[in-house]
């Protein structure tokens, strides 16, 4: 047995929750082993325990044979272990070497000497392929640009066991092909990878094995070769899942919303939005694909009200929106589910019937002469409960604090239903939810779809896009790259439009 | 004209350079990601300290007290300054009301300690620092007249510490490591850098350059402690974000506040100027700092972190 990483009985416990319930996680030297569980599994807690970012409550780790103890981030390091996060760790303003060589600077005569460094830097860079021009500024470069430089500072401090965590979420399906053309080059130079994902497609395309995590237990360690995605998922989940969604065929009807030549500008930094026209029809959802930070969020906001329009108009009906305030937007039919649900979706620290009422609250029924009807409120939050399966320990008086993730977006999703708006816009309506709840939200839109609303929905899950809209429009740069019927394409077609290749153009 | 500007440029500049090396200071501080509002309470403590080491050694050393006394401000200004960074990185405090608790505390110590020792609240030293002209470099025309007669040794000590301080920030290894602290401290943690450790540094520097600031304000301008560090620390502030977090940015910004300052003090005396309403020079620096404040206010370079206790454990 040579076993690289053996993590045997690991505990951790949070307050309230045990996020790891003795794990046992064995890594075989040169092979990709996946871990695989749904979001709050607790795989990214075991992994930062192996990095030294938690320290274990009970269990042993050992590396090559031995045992170590793994007390902070640099332990790991020395010891060969890198990790690539979610979330990118880069100094904006940074060029690619400073941000690679922090906290291991060569220096010359008390300067640092970059130099020494540069060269080292591209030496590796074409070793594995990788591309990077050393001396671009982070802020400069693209996101799987980005994801390169965390690799180059893995093998710049030699780590031998490399931690991915869940890479693919920020790449187009094109960079994904690369990225893992990148993974199987530093397996032949020696590397082992440990790869966090909840995407079983890439686990069959590229790991050798899998561990399957669920509610922070080991479900099973299989080999790839003799499994398939079905029963990973069902490993994943715990019952069997519906990989194909109700569907019926759309009809859609009239244009409902319009929007016509629309510039917006970005916040600091951002690309914004630059003469985009696009329609909606009643009865048929459309899907916003591009990747993060292309102007989706202007475009957003700019509909909802949140942010001004430099030009252009937004149609709802038969009115022109894009000088009303949010409110009057939303009483001419305009629903919205928010990106975040923590930040602009609900009050976390207002209970589930105070979180009912925030768009409504002035309206008869809701209040009167200035003042809230409870008793009619605390009703509405209970239907609403009922309609949407929203699993709240005190009903319409727990917290929104206290309800799991699913249940939050449940409630969202019911508020914004039950207003029975016209156009129903859902950013990422399934971000961060297990199985079963995306499963549920998806077939309320489909829904709404079939009662002859309007759908438009953004979204960054590729699979979530080409699964439930009947039309696919495609955003890069801030400007509108096509939009195409979604039974006559395919990921591969829209990858290419998300890095800004026009239809039928090779890019 | 040309003979106003060559009188002026002496106080301009002597008024600068308090300024610059406090903003100096508060860049330090703000690159590692810990504001420091408190730059105005520093300077007092500076002044003070400065003031008071002076009155008691200059009778016996005259010829050194100045020095021993802009190194007592160095001192206290740091130490002064480590319950700052004590607040705020050791216990997250918020970094505006920790730096705000910094003033009220230095007004009230200083003021109440001056009162102690002398009665009445002021500390008046006897000799400040003397003026001297460059030998060979005054002799160059024009900028002989403006930059090397009449000067300050602290002048080029603070300008020196400018060079340096450039240096530091941009070439070495302590200074990427502060840079990064206040852009993305989750980054520099990962590659192995103490954040907590790099934070007190920068603070008790910006402590040691506000007090000497405040020090050298004492020995070439006021010749008298009196208590209050009359918004000097809060411009310094203000040059800091105008000249945009960089230290020749600051280096700008502190020298128009000190030309525009010097105007406004000395237009009385100057036949030209004492025509326009004293009003009206008095607020012009003020007044062209909010301008330039707001203007600047859309590109600004601010680091990303600043204001934010580091917390380990969010990510």
């Amino acid at each position: 047995m040579n076993h690289i990483v053996e993590m045997v009985d690991i505990r951790k416990e949070f307050p309230g929750v045990v996020a790891c319930d003795d794990i046992t996680f064995k890594v075989k030297k040169g092979e990709i082993h996946a871990l695989l569980g749904e979001n709050g599994a607790g795989k990214s807690t075991l992994m930062n325990i192996l990095f030294g970012l938690y320290q274990q409550d009970s269990g042993s780790i050992y590396l090559r044979g031995d045992k170590v103890s793994i007390t902070n981030p640099n332990i790991a390091n020395d010891l060969g272990i890198g990790m690539v996060h979610q979330h990118f760790k880069l100094v904006h303003n940074f060029t690619v070497t400073e941000n690679i060589i922090l906290g291991l600077e060569p220096t010359k005569a008390f300067m640092i000497n970059t130099r020494s460094a540069f060269a080292r830097i591209s030496d590796l860079s074409k070793q594995y392929g990788l591309n990077v021009d050393p001396d671009a500024l982070i802020s400069d470069i693209s996101v799987g640009m980005q994801q390169r430089v965390e690799i180059l500072k893995m093998l710049y401090r030699d780590a031998e066991i490399l931690i991915f965590d869940e890479p693919t979420a920020v790449l187009t399906p094109q960079e994904v092909q690369e990225m893992m053309k990148i993974m199987r080059g530093l397996i032949d130079e020696g590397k082992t990878i440990i790869l966090i994902t909840h995407k079983l497609r890439e686990i069959m395309a590229i790991a050798d094995r899998c561990t399957v995590i669920r509610w922070g237990k080991v479900v099973g360690t299989v080999n790839t070769e003799d499994t398939s995605e079905e029963k990973l998922a069902e490993m994943m989940v715990g019952r069997k899942v519906l990989f194909e969604l109700n569907k019926k065929e759309a009809h859609p009807r009239k244009e409902i919303l319009s929007i016509e030549e629309l510039s917006v500008s970005g916040s600091a930094g951002r690309k914004g939005l630059k003469n985009f026209t696009l329609g909606v029809r009643c009865g048929e959802i459309v899907g916003l694909a591009g990747i993060d930070g292309n102007g989706q969020k202007e475009l957003v906001e700019a509909i909802i009200g949140l942010r001004k329009a430099d030009s252009g108009r937004i149609m709802l009906g038969d009115e022109d929106i894009s000088t009303l305030s949010i409110r009057e937007r939303i009483e001419t039919g305009l629903a919205h589910i928010p990106e975040d649900r923590h930040k602009h979706g609900l009050v976390l620290d207002y209970t589930v019937q105070e979180n009912m009422i925030l768009k409504t609250y002035y309206r008869e029924p809701y209040s009167s002469k200035g003042l809230l009807d409870w008793s009619f409120i605390y009703e509405h939050a209970e239907n609403v409960i009922r309609d949407f399966d929203i699993r709240a320990g005190e009903g319409a008086d727990s917290l929104a604090r206290s309800l799991s993730g699913g249940n939050q977006q449940k409630a969202i999703v019911g508020r914004e239903i039950d207003s029975n708006p016209d156009l129903l816009i859902a950013v990422q309506p399934t971000r961060g939810l297990d199985v079963g709840a995306i499963e549920y939200i998806h077939q309320r839109l489909l829904e709404q779809r079939d009662q002859g609303k309007a759908v438009f929905m953004i979204s960054l899950e590729l699979d979530e896009i080409l699964d439930l809209s009947d039309r696919i429009a495609v955003i890069y740069n801030g400007e509108l790259v096509d939009i195409v019927d979604a039974d006559k394409t395919d990921e591969n077609e829209i990858g290419l439009m998300m890095a800004g290749g026009k239809r039928g153009v090779a890019t | 004209m040309v003979d106003l500007i060559y009188q002026l440029f002496p106080y301009a500049i002597a008024f600068t350079i308090p300024l610059l090396i406090t903003s100096l200071g508060g860049l330090f501080s703000e690159r590692s990601g810990v504001i420091n509002i408190g730059l105005e309470g520093l300077m007092l403590m500076g002044m003070f300290v400065g003031a008071f080491t002076i009155t008691r050694i200059e009778m016996t050393n005259p010829a050194t007290a100045v020095w021993i006394g802009l190194l007592a401000a160095v001192f206290f200004g740091a130490l002064f300054a480590l319950l700052h960074a004590f607040a705020c990185v050791t216990l997250n405090a918020n970094q505006v009301i920790s730096g705000i608790a910094i003033n009220m505390i230095a007004s009230a110590v200083t003021v109440y300690l001056a009162r102690l020792i002398t009665g009445s609240g002021n500390v008046q030293i006897i000799r400040g620092m003397s003026r001297v002209t460059i030998p060979i470099l005054s002799e160059i025309p024009v900028l002989g007249r403006l930059l090397f007669t009449q000067t300050y040794a602290t002048t080029w000590l603070v300008l020196f510490i400018l060079a340096f301080a450039t240096f530091l920030l941009y070439k070495t290894r302590f200074g990427l490591r502060l840079r990064a602290c206040g852009e993305h401290p989750h980054a520099a943690d990962s590659a192995g850098v103490n954040v907590y450790l790099m934070r007190y540094m920068a603070v008790m520097i910006s402590g040691a350059c506000a007090g000497l600031g405040g020090a050298t304000f004492i020995v070439t301008l006021s010749g008298e402690f009196n208590g209050t560090a009359a918004g000097l620390g809060f411009l310094a502030l203000a040059a800091l974000i105008f000249g945009q977090w960089k230290p020749w940015g600051i280096l700008g910004a502190t020298f128009f506040f000190g030309f525009a300052s010097t105007i406004a003090n000395v237009s009385q005396v100057i036949p030209v100027l004492s025509q326009i309403p004293g009003i009206y020079l008095k607020t012009f620096p003020y007044v062209i700092t909010l301008i330039a404040l707001v203007l600047s206010s859309k590109s600004s370079q601010a680091p990303k972190a600043v204001g934010e206790p580091y917390d380990k454990g969010k990510r």
